[in-house]
């Protein structure tokens, strides 16, 4: 089947600002290109016909293209030195995490070289054992398999003038009873190679001319566990001075032989590891391995690494990590000068298949071409990426209630897994992934397949467009690094269907914007639900610790709920008082996949505050109908919560009702297990639509549903969701002021909270 | 402890005519039986046109799927199908409704 995927270097871009396409085929060298607009998701016949836009543009038409492989696996390398020992006697030691030592061949530390045969190393054999690979020589074992997700220190010595080697592989108890027994091996061997790179966690198999992660080499070996407080010698020392070169490095007695000794816990918002050696032989993390993990000396008395860094000296490496496919460019797209604000895409196809390359063109920067503005959820685009867990068994159909649907962009990922995974996803040892990057193909960020987040938003995009298309595109990328800035000249921000990532200076933003007049349209469901962090220096890459509570795929381990990029708490903004129902006045209360439901207007709907909104829509369900599993509200849901943050003031205008079994209360609401947890019993459980004022004329309204989009082009768009909907957005534009918030505005209270 | 019972067919009745949506607790208990992650291939459907046409396939966890013959053009007729194989596969014996 011949086959193409790519990928582009940003995500957001205006007039004049270039986007640069890398591409891969498989089983074919051509591959064609056409850049459109996306107005609407593919969505079959219900839906408004798949039409994407052609746009003029010099890359259109064929290509020839060519295999580009992703060099996945998390590493660390530092380059070549004088001072790394090439022939002579050294000391290599250091604390070892190993979370699959069965897996078998998995590089630990030192120079030695897949390709040439040469060089040193510590590894873990085969045989699940700690082995030293020095020369030509068979590598020495301990013979003794390595325990998974148990801390040992390992150590390997080399006489040179003795032609001797020793390994040390000791156990260290971790409050409970294992066998944890010593392991000490005799062997001999030389060794003598040219000065080579020392890497960590893979071996160098030799200088590529495919995409290279670093120096230009390919790696293999690549091990899953986390090393700590690596160091090196150029001496054979005995017991005791491998202790001190552990614990003391820069103890006097080992002046004179030190090499290095790596601090994994200093930069660890960086990509740099820092030697503290003579020769500061600092270096690179490949790949992006986590960091801010428990060391082996991790006592619990501490849980911010910020505040004792020195806890916090391991770095976990997995044969998953992937920050960057790497691959060469192939094509550009130059933003022409008045190319409307929308979201657009890289067609690339071959005779038998096709691969989308979305990306967002923004109005010239500093400037609005609408009082409207689409507010792409790039940052949750970004973190659901390659979501692999969904094609992995049936738990999905089991929590989904219905059998999971895929198609050949899909396949892709089930059959390339070095395209990488998702936040949703564990690494191939188990370990939550907490970092995702756009820099690599990407198979659930395009407008066909199964309706999710950017898929899904297009039919916000759709509505839009039946409405004159009068709005400008702006991305959440973009919202991080600008701020309100982003956000002020615009009357009206909508969000996605499922804005549910945010940081810090996200949320500000928006909380800024709103309290100067803005007017924000929440579009979906379970929104600003989880902290994120940006990375420092790469656009596009994200870092999620999912602690304490919240619907998760995995959780964050003891002491890791921090992140790395920026020392900040991570998990769910409800545990750092900034729950989504202070914002937007609804949080995430349950999810579902099976069927999707209605909303019955509420006494709140007859306020005056409201009732502008429906205006000619007779009374009735509204939303009982959809592309989307049958209804507006469902998939994930959110409802008013005082308790939460809710303004008083809030009306809850329309509450949906007669959801499944499927659609269980979110795991921060059930602190006892009880069992009434299902929509069906649980009264709890309904998405909210609600709306409010918020200071100086601005005002929220809310959906409380990710379906809700899905229904807005219902009947040819001729539906009383889209009348409501309608109604919402022409009021939100006209830009008289919403009355103050205060004592004259009350809520006939729906909302006051959950049932006891 | 719920345990699979070829007897209750009135679950099998009740998920035909109404395979989305609310179920009666013990077809939910059975749904969870059904749908347990277990080794070996799962039933996966994929999308020949959207909204419109479904093929029925297997799918082993890092394997591509592999289609079958069985093509759908509704959802719920999908769901029966597969709620019948594996019926069967527990029962040792056809699902008699049909």
């Amino acid at each position: 089947m011949k086959r193409v995927m790519g990928y582009c270097d940003r995500w957001s871009a205006g007039p004049g600002e270039t986007v640069r396409f890398k591409v891969s085929c498989i089983d074919t060298d051509a591959y064609d290109v056409r850049i459109v607009r996306l107005k609407q998701p593919e969505a079959g016949p219900l839906a408004t016909p798949f039409a994407p836009e052609p746009v003029d543009a010099a890359c259109n038409g064929p290509h020839t293209g060519r295999h580009q492989p992703i060099p996945i696996g998390g590493a660390a390398a530092v380059a070549a030195h004088p001072a790394i020992p090439t022939s002579g006697s050294f000391t290599l030691c250091g604390w070892l995490y190993p979370t699959t030592p069965d897996k078998g061949r998995q590089a630990i530390m030192g120079t030695w070289c897949e390709a040439t045969q040469s060089g040193f190393g510590l590894e873990i054999g085969a045989d699940g054992a700690l082995a030293l690979r020095m020369g030509g020589a068979p590598a020495l074992s301990t013979g003794v398999p390595l325990l998974a997700r148990r801390w040992c220190f390992i150590a390997a010595v080399h006489d040179a003038a003795a032609g001797t080697v020793t390994l040390y592989q000791e156990p260290r108890a971790d409050h409970d009873f294992h066998p944890a027994d010593p392991v000490l091996v005799h062997g001999t061997a030389r060794h003598q190679a040219p000065s080579q790179p020392f890497t960590f966690a893979a071996w160098s198999a030799g200088a590529t001319d495919d995409p290279s992660p670093w120096g230009g080499l390919r790696f293999s070996h690549h091990f899953n566990g986390r090393i700590d407080s690596p160091r090196l010698a150029a001496a054979a020392l005995e017991r005791a001075g491998i202790a001190m070169l552990a614990t003391t490095p820069l103890a006097a007695p080992l002046a004179q032989t030190l090499v290095a000794a790596w601090d994994f816990s200093i930069g660890i918002p960086t990509e740099t590891i820092t030697d503290l050696g003579p020769h500061r032989l600092h270096g690179a993390i490949i790949n992006l391995p986590t960091r801010a993990m428990r060391g082996h000396n991790w006592d619990g008395s501490e849980t911010n690494w910020t505040h004792a860094p020195h806890q916090y000296g391991a770095i976990h490496f997995h044969d998953t990590d992937l920050v960057d496919a790497c691959w060469a460019e192939d094509f550009s797209f130059t933003i022409p000068d008045g190319l409307r604000s929308g979201i657009y895409a890289a067609h690339l196809t071959t005779p038998d298949a096709d691969h989308w390359v979305p990306f967002f063109v923004v109005p010239p920067r500093g400037t609005a071409r609408s009082k409207t503005a689409f507010l792409a959820s790039t940052a949750t685009y970004t973190v659901y990426l390659n979501n692999r867990g969904r094609f992995l068994s049936t738990l999905t159909e089991r929590y989904q209630g219905r059998a999971t649907v895929m198609d050949h962009i899909d396949a892709l990922l089930v059959e390339f897994p070095e395209m990488g995974i998702s936040t949703y996803d564990r690494h191939s040892d188990g370990s939550g992934v907490s970092y995702s990057s756009r820099h690599r193909p990407l198979q659930n960020f395009r407008p066909t397949g199964r309706h999710w987040n950017f898929n899904l938003d297009l039919f916000i995009i759709d509505w839009l467009e039946k409405l004159g298309g009068d709005y400008d595109v702006i991305t959440e990328e973009d919202l991080h690094k600008h701020g309100q800035d982003l956000l002020a000249p615009y009357q009206v921000i909508l969000t996605g269907s499922h804005p549910e990532y945010d940081s810090k200076d996200m949320l500000d933003a928006f909380e800024i914007y709103l309290r100067r007049g803005g007017r924000l349209m929440y579009m979906g469901g379970n929104g600003f639900y989880w902290r994120i962090a940006h990375h420092p220096t790469r656009d596009g890459v994200i870092e999620v610790r999912r602690a304490e509570g919240g619907v998760r795929a995995w959780d964050t381990e003891p002491g890791e709920a921090f992140h790395s990029f920026t020392g900040e708490y991570g998990g769910l903004w409800r545990r750092n008082m900034r729950a989504p129902q202070r914002l937007v006045g609804v949080g995430f209360i349950s999810q579902g996949f099976d069927k999707c439901s209605y909303y019955r207007r509420t006494a709140d709907a007859s306020d005056h505050r409201a009732a502008w909104m429906f205006a000619d829509i007779p009374d009735g369900l509204i939303g009982n109908f959809g592309i989307l599993q049958g209804g507006a509200a469902g998939l994930e849901i959110d409802a008013a919560d005082c308790a939460l943050g809710t303004p008083a003031h809030a009306l809850v205008v329309a509450r949906s009702e007669n959801h499944s079994n499927t659609y269980e209360l979110v795991a921060e609401e059930v602190l006892i297990p009880h069992g009434a947890t299902d929509a069906v019993i649980n009264p709890d459980i309904h998405a909210d639509i609600t709306f409010f004022e918020t200071g100086h004329g601005g005002a929220v309204f809310s959906t409380g549903s990710i379906a809700y989009a899905g229904s807005l082009a219902w009947n040819g768009f001729d539906n009383n969701l889209f009348q409501l909907t309608t109604n919402v957005l022409t009021r939100f534009r006209d830009p008289a002021p919403f009355p103050e918030p205060g004592a004259g505005l009350s809520s006939p209270g729906q909302h006051g909270g959950k049932t006891p | 402890m719920y345990r699979f019972d070829k007897a209750r067919l009135d679950l099998a009745r009740e998920f035909k005519a109404n395979p989305f949506g609310e179920h009666s607790p013990d077809l939910q208990y059975l749904l969870n039986i059904l749908r347990a992650p277990r080794p070996g291939p799962f039933h996966v459907l994929l999308i020949d046109r959207a909204g419109e046409r479904w093929t029925l396939a297997m799918m082993e966890p890092g394997k591509p799927p592999q289609r079958t013959n069985m093509v759908f053009t509704d959802l719920a007729e999908a769901e029966w199908h597969i709620f019948r194989e594996r019926w069967s596969a527990h029962a040792g014996e056809e699902c008699p409704v049909t």
